[in-house]
C-alpha cells in the first residue's frame, strides 16, 4: 500500500514539480480536451 | 494557453496541472479498480499493476503521444492517416482504422453507464435513493428496473423511461458540445469540471477517512476496510500462486488501458494536433501519474473501505458484490444509505463519476471526426452528423437489448479487451520498430519539457511488445473459447445477441473501410500535388 501509494504520489509530485519550476512550461503543456483541432467553425 | 515568461501566473499553472493530471480520469479510477484489486489478491494486485504500469503505461503513454505527434506534423489527424504516412503505403491506413472505429463503439455504451452516474445522483437530490436504507435488495432492483435487465426493451416501457430520458440527455450533451467544437466547449467545460472533480474526490475520501465503525460492528473500522483493499489475499492461495496465475497479470493490463485510455486512438488522435515545439514527454507523463494517482489514492481509498465498514467482510467476499457494476451502483449506494449525510455525500460521489465519465466520452469522439473531415473531406458539422447517427444507432440497439447487460458485455469485451490488445501492440512495434530508435526518440523529446532517458526506446521495441503478445496470448487462450461458444451457440427463443452486437461492429468496420478508401483517394490526390500524406 505504501509503495503504491507513496510511488504514485512521490510522481505526480515530481510532474507537478517540473510544471511550476520550468520557466514557459504550462505554454507547451497540453491534455487531450484542451487541443483545438482547429477545424471548429463559426 | 497561456501568458509566458516570470509573469506567468499561478492560476494558470493550477489550471494546467488540473486539466493535466484529471485528462485520463475517469470511471476506471473509482470503479473498476478497486473491484478489479479486491478480485485479484488484494494487495498483491498492485505487484502486476506496477510492472504494467512502468513496462506498458509510461512507455506506451510516451509513444501514443509522439506517433501522434509525428504524424500530424506530416499532415494527419485521424489514425488511418497517420498509418499510412509512417507505413507509406496506402494499405496503412487499414492498419490505423482499430483507432477509429474503437472510440466510436465504446462511446455507444460508455454514455449509458455515463447516463446512469447522473441518474443517480439526481436520485441523490431529490431523496429516492436515501428512501431505500440499508436495503440492497430494494437498491438492487432501482438498479436493475433503471437499466431494463429483466427484458431486452424494459428500458422503453412506460413507467421504467426516466432513466432513457437521462441517456437521450447525456447523448446529445456529449454531441452538443463536441459541436460547438473543442477549444470553445470543451476546453470551458473541463476548466470548470475538473477542479471541481478533484475537490469532491477529496472531499469524499476525508468523510471515508474519518467513518467511525457501526457500534454493533466495531471490528468492521477503518483500518480493517483499509486492510480488505490493501492487504495481500487471505485466503487459502499462497502469495506465489496468485502472482502466477495468469488472470491478475491479464487484469492489471487491461486495468492500466482502461484508465489510461491507452492503445484505442485517442491520444493518438489529439496529440497530431500539437506543433513541434509543443511537449508530449512531460504531459504524458503528469497525465499518467495523476491518473495513477486519482486511482490508487482516491479510488482506492474510497470505495472498498467505506463497504467494509457498512457491509463487512462477509457481503465483500462475494466476488459479484465489487464488480464495477454492483460496487458503483448497488454496493455503494447502500454504503451512503447507512453513513451520516449520506444522501450529499451521495449525490457528490456520483456527481463527480458522471463529470469524470463525460470528459472522456467527449475524447472518443474526436478520431472518428478527423477521419471523416479527412476522409470526405467534409467538415466539423456534417462529420458529427454522420457520427451522431452511428453512435445514436449503437446506443438505441445497446438500451434496447438489455437483459442481463448481455449487449453491453460483448460490446464492452470485443472493444475494450480484445481490439485494444491488438491495436496498443501494432502502435507499439510502428513506433518501436518502423519509426525505430532514433527518430521515435527524436519525436518523443522535441520540446519536451523534461529529459527522456534514451533506454526508453530499448523499453518500447523490445519489452512492451513482448509483454503485450505473451500476455494476449494467454488471455486468447483463456477467454476466446467460451466467447467463441456464445457465437456459435445462441440461446433458444431469444435474439442472439451476441451475433447482432459482432453484425454491427462489422458494419461499422465497413462502414469506415469505405470512408479510409475515399480517405486514401483524396492523399493520393493531394500527394500528386505536392502536398505532404
Amino acid at each position: 500500500m505504501l509503495t503504491a501509494i507513496g510511488g504514485m504520489t512521490t510522481l505526480l509530485a515530481w510532474c507537478v514539480y517540473k510544471i511550476v519550476s520550468t520557466p514557459g512550461a504550462t505554454e507547451h503543456l497540453h491534455s487531450p480536451l484542451d487541443i483545438d483541432p482547429g477545424d471548429t467553425e463559426g | 494557453m497561456s501568458t509566458s515568461s516570470t509573469g506567468e501566473r499561478w492560476g494558470t499553472r493550477i489550471g494546467v496541472i488540473l486539466a493535466v493530471t484529471g485528462s485520463a480520469v475517469g470511471l476506471g479510477n473509482f470503479l473498476r479498480f478497486p473491484g478489479q484489486a479486491a478480485q485479484n489478491g488484494g494487495g498483491l494486485f498492485m505487484i502486476p499493476y506496477l510492472v504494467a504500469f512502468l513496462i506498458v503505461g509510461i512507455p506506451l503513454a510516451w509513444s501514443e503521444w509522439a506517433l501522434g505527434r509525428y504524424g500530424g506534423t506530416r499532415g494527419h489527424n485521424s489514425a488511418p492517416g497517420i498509418f499510412r504516412g509512417v507505413l507509406q503505403t496506402p494499405n496503412g491506413s487499414y492498419v490505423g482504422m482499430l483507432g477509429t472505429v474503437m472510440p466510436v463503439l465504446i462511446y455507444t455504451y460508455y454514455v449509458i453507464i455515463e447516463a446512469l452516474c447522473l441518474f443517480y445522483a439526481w436520485h441523490y437530490l431529490t431523496g429516492t435513493l436515501a428512501g431505500f436504507g440499508d436495503s440492497v435488495s430494494a437498491i438492487g432492483e432501482f438498479f436493475a428496473s433503471s437499466l431494463g435487465l429483466e427484458e431486452h426493451g424494459a428500458m422503453f416501457a412506460s413507467g421504467q423511461a426516466q432513466f432513457l430520458g437521462f441517456v437521450v440527455f447525456c447523448f446529445f450533451i456529449n454531441f452538443f458540445l463536441i459541436y460547438r467544437g473543442l477549444s470553445r466547449g470543451i476546453e470551458r467545460f473541463c476548466a470548470v469540471a475538473m477542479p471541481l472533480l478533484v475537490i469532491s474526490a477529496f472531499i469524499v475520501l476525508i468523510r471515508v477517512l474519518t467513518l467511525n465503525p457501526m457500534p454493533d460492528t466495531p471490528d468492521q473500522n477503518l483500518m480493517a476496510g483499509l486492510g480488505f483493499m490493501w492487504n495481500p489475499a487471505q485466503d487459502e492461495r499462497s502469495i506465489f500462486e496468485t502472482l502466477a496465475n495468469p488472470d491478475v497479470w491479464l487484469a492489471a493490463t487491461g486495468q492500466i488501458f482502461f484508465s489510461l485510455s491507452l492503445g484505442f486512438g485517442l491520444i493518438l488522435t489529439y496529440s497530431s494536433y500539437l506543433r513541434k515545439d509543443d511537449d508530449v514527454a512531460l504531459s504524458s507523463l503528469t497525465s499518467v501519474s495523476g491518473n495513477g494517482f486519482c486511482e490508487v489514492v482516491l479510488g482506492g481509498m474510497i470505495a472498498l473501505p467505506a463497504a467494509y465498514i457498512f457491509l463487512g467482510p462477509v457481503f465483500l467476499s462475494d466476488p459479484s458484490n465489487i464488480g464495477t457494476f454492483s460496487l458503483g451502483f448497488i454496493t455503494l449506494p447502500n454504503v451512503f444509505n447507512q453513513m451520516p449525510a449520506g444522501n450529499f455525500f451521495g449525490f457528490l460521489f456520483f456527481f463527480l463519476l458522471f463529470l469524470a465519465a463525460i470528459t472522456s466520452s467527449l475524447s472518443m469522439l474526436q478520431p472518428s471526426i478527423a477521419l471523416l473531415e479527412e476522409g470526405l473531406g467534409i467538415t466539423r458539422k456534417p462529420s458529427v452528423a454522420i457520427l451522431g447517427f452511428i453512435t445514436f444507432t449503437g446506443t438505441f440497439f445497446i438500451a434496447y437489448f438489455s437483459a442481463g447487460l448481455q449487449a453491453l458485455d460483448t460490446m464492452d469485451f470485443w472493444m475494450a479487451n480484445f481490439f485494444i490488445f491488438i491495436f496498443a501492440t501494432v502502435q507499439t512495434l510502428i513506433f518501436g520498430w518502423v519509426i525505430g530508435p532514433k527518430r521515435g526518440y527524436e519525436a518523443l523529446t522535441q520540446g519536451a519539457e523534461i529529459g527522456v532517458p534514451r533506454w526508453i526506446m530499448f523499453v518500447i521495441r523490445y519489452i512492451s511488445p513482448t509483454f503485450l503478445i505473451g500476455i494476449f496470448a494467454l488471455w486468447c487462450q483463456r477467454s476466446l473459447p467460451g466467447r467463441w461458444q456464445q457465437i456459435i451457440t445462441p440461446p433458444e427463443g431469444e435474439p442472439p445477441v451476441v451475433l447482432m452486437v459482432l453484425g454491427f461492429i462489422v458494419l461499422v468496420l465497413l462502414f469506415f473501410s469505405f470512408v479510409i478508401a475515399g480517405a486514401n483517394q483524396r492523399w493520393q490526390q493531394q500527394a500528386a500535388k505536392g502536398v505532404s500524406t
